[in-house]
């Protein structure tokens, strides 16, 4: 095809036009931040942020706190994987933390056993004793169905009531959270099943959290829905005219998202060994900065599943850094607040770099 | 009368009490270019919704490729054979040429509904045949359309025509927003287009363009068509003359 570029005065291949995978920044910014740690914590802790210092210990890296830091944001990590799919189609999910909580306590009401791992008699069952001791596939599935059926509200209140994104999830994000607080009277579940508790347990977390990622990676990459959902958030009108059924794929968008929530409310829930109303308050808006800080786009239309999973690997190296350097967890919400804000003005600054190269 | 591909009786569309487009008998031939001309608010956009199925004529008749048709959407009319170039180029910013061009008909290795996987590879060769086939010249298709010029995405959206087969073009003021060089570049194709004897309805502001690319103007003025003129029948003076309203083709003349 070389020859095609003759004699086109001004439509030559300009080199300084070639398209560069945004993940590559992000994957800098990230090693950057943890190189800062590192030199931070030589210079005023004495210690070393990544690498093993402890006599005794025949490892080359702190394993321990690169587990921590996977472990913490692998949970929220899930949710930013369908908040991200949101946010390319020109969406915005505010009810993620709520539908968390819900799909908790739905999850964990199918969860109980009779008896506690001490011997306990469970003696006040949610749902009677009929429902003590279901098989644990029972609350996956009422939890997930849970997460799904908030998440189709969602959808369709967004495509054919018109209501804008903003608008409606934050509504969920009340409701959802009055659900949760009304299924219990706001008091926790615990008694759960040990099969329950199993699927939080060590690094399980982490292993579904990259499972949801890799089948999300391999939707908005290789599939139809992938293909539409970019199309719909760069530019729904090109879309519809182009016989997508827009309607229907958001319904399909929003639905995933929620699923996805249940799907860390199950882990969380499990981790945790009881449902709480209160769970998973505020994920929603750390989902969001994950996505936002590896690189999608709040005007739709950009990002990908590798760049949110590297803006959570940065959400969790800021968590755990500061932690490591003993700054209060103040700092640390002002610097997740500071990096979100920089995150998006990074974005419109490279939206109108390229404007300017047109 | 058979090579007969598009022809309307009588269109016409109202909104509310305003008449948009008033009983527009029009037809356009196998292999010929068409030019619509008219002043702003004439009704040339009117009349091309009403054959796209963007909108919905409030009475008349069009024909398409002989059969009486009513296309419920666009992308009725776009199965049917009719593909639209708009002014607002209708692409998707984020995504390369390939995705472009097959967004909505995308191939497929393995079909399963929404979660159906695309055929990249069978995508990308059928997009680098039509690119030649229309003489667009993409550097590399690869990039997402955001990184290109506005020359280069009316020329990919043009490409889209070609990948298709389609049956009847419609443009609407392609180069109504592109510098001199891009400009030339559309006009190609368009001559393309005619060699490869594709039937093609332009609507153009531009009186050179139209001079040097069509067979056939049509002048649109309030809403109705006041005159239909061969090429080597008229002059630049004579189109503006119709398109003012200082003259009106007997043929046109409504008892008003």
């Amino acid at each position: 095809m070389a020859g095609l570029a003759h004699g086109l005065g001004g439509l030559k291949y300009d080199p300084k036009k070639r398209h560069r995978p945004p993940e590559l920044n992000v994957f800098v910014a990230f090693v950057v931040i943890v190189l800062l740690f590192e030199i931070l914590g030589r210079l005023f802790v004495g210690d070393s942020f990544l690498f093993n210092t402890r006599d005794g210990i025949d490892t080359l890296f702190n394993e321990a706190r690169l587990r921590i830091i996977i472990l913490q944001v692998a949970i929220i990590g899930i949710i930013a994987l369908g908040v991200t799919q949101v946010i390319i189609a020109g969406g915005i999910d505010l009810s993620s933390g709520s539908i968390v909580g819900a799909a908790a306590m739905v999850g964990t009401m199918f969860a109980q056993s009779s008896i506690n791992q001490y011997g306990m008699e469970n003696t006040a069952p949610v749902l009677g004793l009929a429902f003590l001791d279901l098989p644990v596939i029972v609350a996956i599935v009422a939890a997930l169905a849970a997460g799904l059926l908030a998440g189709v509200i969602n959808g369709l209140l967004i495509a054919y009531g018109k209501i804008p994104p903003f608008i409606v999830t934050l509504g969920m994000m009340l409701f959802a959270r009055g659900v949760a607080n009304w299924t219990t009277k706001g008091k926790p579940i615990s008694y759960l099943q040990e099969d329950y508790a199993a699927i939080g347990a060590g690094m399980t977390p982490v292993f579904i959290f990259l499972g949801a990622a890799l089948v999300m990676h391999l939707l908005l990459k290789y599939t139809r829905y992938g293909k539409h959902t970019y199309a719909i958030g760069s530019n729904e009108q090109a879309a519809r005219m182009s016989g997508i059924d827009v309607d229907r794929l958001k319904v399909l968008i929003y639905a995933i998202a929620g699923f996805l929530s249940a799907l860390a409310a199950i882990v969380l829930s499990s981790k945790a060994l009881t449902g709480q109303s209160g769970m998973g308050v505020m994920y929603e808006l750390d989902a969001i900065a994950m996505a936002v800080i590896g690189g999608t786009s709040l005007a739709g239309g950009r990002g990908s599943v590798l760049g949110t999973c590297i803006g959570a690997l940065i959400f969790g190296v800021i968590i755990s850094g500061f932690t490591f350097m003993k700054l209060d967890a103040f700092y640390q919400e002002m610097a997740k607040g500071a990096i979100i804000v920089a995150a998006v003005l990074l974005d419109q600054w490279r939206a109108r770099q390229q404007a300017a190269r047109n | 009368m058979n090579d007969i591909i598009l022809k309307t009786e009588g269109l016409t569309k109202h909104y509310g009490g305003v008449q948009a487009l008033v009983g527009a008998d029009f037809e356009i031939r196998q292999g010929e270019h068409v030019a619509i001309m008219g002043d702003n608010g004439a009704g040339k956009s009117t009349f091309v919704r009403q054959i796209t199925g963007v909108e919905q004529r409030s009475s008349g008749k069009v024909y398409f490729d002989g059969q009486a048709v009513d296309f419920a959407g666009p992308l009725e009319a776009r199965e049917a054979g009719i593909e639209t170039v708009f002014q607002n180029l209708a692409l998707a910013d984020a995504l390369n040429v390939p995705d472009n061009l097959f967004l909505g008909r995308e191939k497929f290795l393995f079909k399963c509904g929404p979660f159906s996987i695309l055929d990249f590879k069978a995508m990308r060769s059928e997009t680098l045949k039509s690119l030649e086939r229309t003489g667009v010249k993409i550097p590399n298709v690869d990039n997402p359309i955001s990184n290109m010029s506005g020359g280069q995405r009316q020329c990919v959206a043009i490409a889209r025509t070609a990948t298709f087969h389609s049956k009847l073009t419609i443009m609407d003021e392609p180069t109504a927003a592109l510098g001199v060089q891009e400009t030339a570049q559309v006009e190609n194709i368009v001559r393309t287009l005619k060699e490869a004897g594709e039937p093609l309805i332009l609507i153009s502001h531009n009186m050179r363009q139209v001079f040097d690319l069509v067979d056939r103007i049509v002048v649109f003025r309030r809403g109705r068509i006041v005159a239909n003129l061969r090429k080597e029948d008229t002059s630049g003076e004579d189109v503006v003359a119709y398109i003012t309203g200082a003259k009106t083709d007997p043929a046109y003349e409504v008892d008003a």
